[in-house]
């Protein structure tokens, strides 16, 4: 006997959309929120800038004036940043292990959906299966 | 074709039109993407430098390859609204079919959201040129979204149209500014000594780790299937759109790196909002700047438009399916579009576009994304044992299979990591999301879902089960 879904109120459904809302901007605005977010370089700025301190030859000082920047001491923090790729063995372990195992659990339970799918649309292959 | 519950409103009867051909589906791929080129990509030259930025645009073009050739098989047989959420609902189940639709209206209305970014910032940067300093951005952000929001309701056709034209404008202003540097026309000579004299400053981990935004100069060129319900002739126009869309895609990236590594010093190249407007500022060309001008609003626009329409396709569908509320599966009585989607995921972009930084909405379209492509090597093998080449007719057989299967498991691995190294708390935290968005909808949303309803496809059973 195919299965007869319930009912949905309106209420409901508002519900349970504003769940998947909250949900979303959560993933978002929560690491924001408590400054976890993002890759920051440090920059490393050097006494006395110029150009060539700097290491950037004449035609690259071409470039950086096209741009409209003819003061090295002005990009000395964005030339001279860079980011910090160290990472904890134990962080790598945790992601490898959520983004498997999130993997797993919905293929899984997907499958016991699936089969229940085909059931209705094919016919039980089982008796009571 | 459109499945309708049985009790579904009456509005839900009706079904999206089929007035499209394979240069719209073109024009939806490219113009989705092409803004990768416009910004975003060269954060991959600020990760690794200038070689690890040409190396992530040719490996993520590997791994975007294999995808187009793995989705054209998939799509082109399993040719309904939502792409590659109704390939996962044939062939791996309901809750997959959910998370794949969760993925790609993130995924694409992220990818809005950063465009809309993209348009407020150039502004502001032309009009910091003019002498006209501190424009609010915020205005232009709104209305760029609601306008096309607007037209996107309107009807595909003309929305497509749209793309089509404006998506050909961008794609010639590339050509444009690579032929005329090429004959002169910039002040400052292409300079690579970069390459030469710095051209690891992170090593081989810069590479590896510039995959990241690597993954930018291509992100949602799968985008084209979104459209298998509107396309006259699934089986011809998909895989042909499609794969025209990646090749178009690969010259464009190949020629705006040249471009601009060879005038924009790497430091400030990966961290810069617009390079190729910025290439052309270094040429001194004031139709280059213009054109280029041009062209990054064409293609955010573009890229916007086509997010909309992606993003409310998977959205209706899954309100069609009951995934989510129903109300949200209606086609408009008279434009034939899915207005309640495209409505609802307005205020979302907003919300995106108007409160977090560029590199943030950037990551999480990524990531949204790279969860997909994963999805993707695994339905491809299930796709061909469940049902093998000699079962069910396929529009398109893709070549090789596995060997596109495995490369593009292996580049998605690698491209896991690279988001690990920068923004790791963000891939834990957009986990943390499916995982609960999983559940929810495994032990609550499930039990208004048709079962037998799922199943559309006139396939026979599934070999095993």
């Amino acid at each position: 006997m195919a299965y007869e879904p319930k009912k949905q109120g309106l209420a409901a459904q508002i519900f349970d959309v504003v769940t998947l809302l909250v949900l979303t901007v959560g993933a978002l605005y929560v690491p924001l929120y408590m400054g976890l977010a993002g890759a920051a370089k440090t920059p490393n700025p050097i006494e006395n800038p110029t150009w060539e301190a700097l290491g950037q030859n004449a035609a690259e000082q071409r470039q950086w004036e096209a741009l409209g920047i003819t003061d090295p001491a002005s990009v000395n923090d964005m030339i001279t940043a860079r980011f910090d790729y160290s990472f904890s063995w134990a962080a790598l372990i945790i992601m490898i292990v959520s983004v498997v195992g999130y993997f797993v659990l919905v293929v899984r339970l997907s499958d016991r959906e699936y089969r229940e799918v085909l059931d209705e649309r094919f016919g039980s292959k089982r008796k009571g299966g | 074709m459109a499945n309708i519950t049985n009790d579904a409103a009456k509005p839900e009867r009706l079904q999206l039109l089929r007035v499209l051909g394979p240069a719209h589906v073109w024009a939806l791929g490219v113009g989705i993407v092409l803004v990768g080129e416009y910004m975003g990509w060269n954060f991959a030259v600020g990760k690794g430098g200038m070689i690890a930025g040409l190396v992530a645009c040719w490996v993520a073009g590997l791994l975007y390859t294999c995808v187009a050739m793995i989705d054209s098989e998939v799509t082109s047989t399993v040719a309904a609204a939502g792409g590659q959420y109704a390939q996962a609902k044939h062939i791996v189940g309901p809750l997959m079919a959910f998370n794949v639709g969760l993925f790609l209206v993130m995924a694409y209305t992220m990818l809005e959201a950063a465009n809309a970014i993209t348009v407020g910032f150039l502004l502001d940067t032309v009009a910091g040129m003019t002498g006209h300093s501190g424009l609010h951005q915020q205005p232009f952000i709104v209305l760029a979204i609601m306008f096309l929001a607007w037209l996107n309701y309107r009807g595909v056709l003309a929305t497509l149209t749209f793309n089509l034209v404006i998506v050909a404008v961008a794609f010639t202003a590339i050509c444009v500014l690579f032929f005329a540097i090429q004959f002169g026309a910039s002040n400052v000579p292409l300079d690579f000594s970069a390459v030469t004299e710095e051209p690891l400053p992170y090593g081989w981990l810069g590479i590896v780790a510039s995959l990241h935004f690597g993954l930018w100069y291509y992100l949602g060129i799968e985008g084209t299937c979104q459209a298998a319900e509107e396309v006259r002739s699934p089986a011809r126009s998909l895989p042909y759109g499609t794969m025209a869309g990646i090749m178009t895609l690969l010259i464009a990236a190949t020629l705006t790196w040249y471009m601009c590594s060879g005038l924009i010093p790497w430091e400030y190249l990966g961290q810069a909002g617009t390079p190729l407007f910025d290439a052309a500022r270094v040429t001194g060309n004031v139709w280059l700047m213009v054109l280029l001008f041009i062209g990054t609003i064409f293609a955010t626009l573009a890229s916007a438009n086509g997010c909309i329409n992606d993003a409310s396709r998977a959205w209706f569908s899954m309100g069609r399916d009951r995934y989510l509320p129903s109300w949200f599966g209606a086609v408009h009585p008279v434009y034939r579009t899915p207005y309640r989607s495209i409505v609802f995921l307005v205020p979302i972009a907003l919300i995106f576009a108007l409160g977090a930084p560029l590199d943030q909405v950037v990551t999480f379209s990524i990531l949204s994304g790279l969860l997909g492509y994963t999805f993707m090597t695994f339905n491809m093998v299930m796709f061909r044992r469940k049902w093998p080449l000699d079962t069910i007719k396929r529009g398109y057989v893709h070549p090789f299979h596995p060997l596109p299967t495995i490369i593009l498991l292996i580049l998605c691995s690698s491209a896991f990591f690279a988001v690990f190294l920068g923004y790791g708390t963000q891939l834990i935290a957009m986990m943390c999301f499916y995982i609960i968005a999983s559940l929810w909808f495994h032990f609550r949303r499930y039990q208004y879902v048709r079962r037998g309803d799922q199943f559309t496809m006139p396939w026979p059973r599934p070999q095993g089960y």
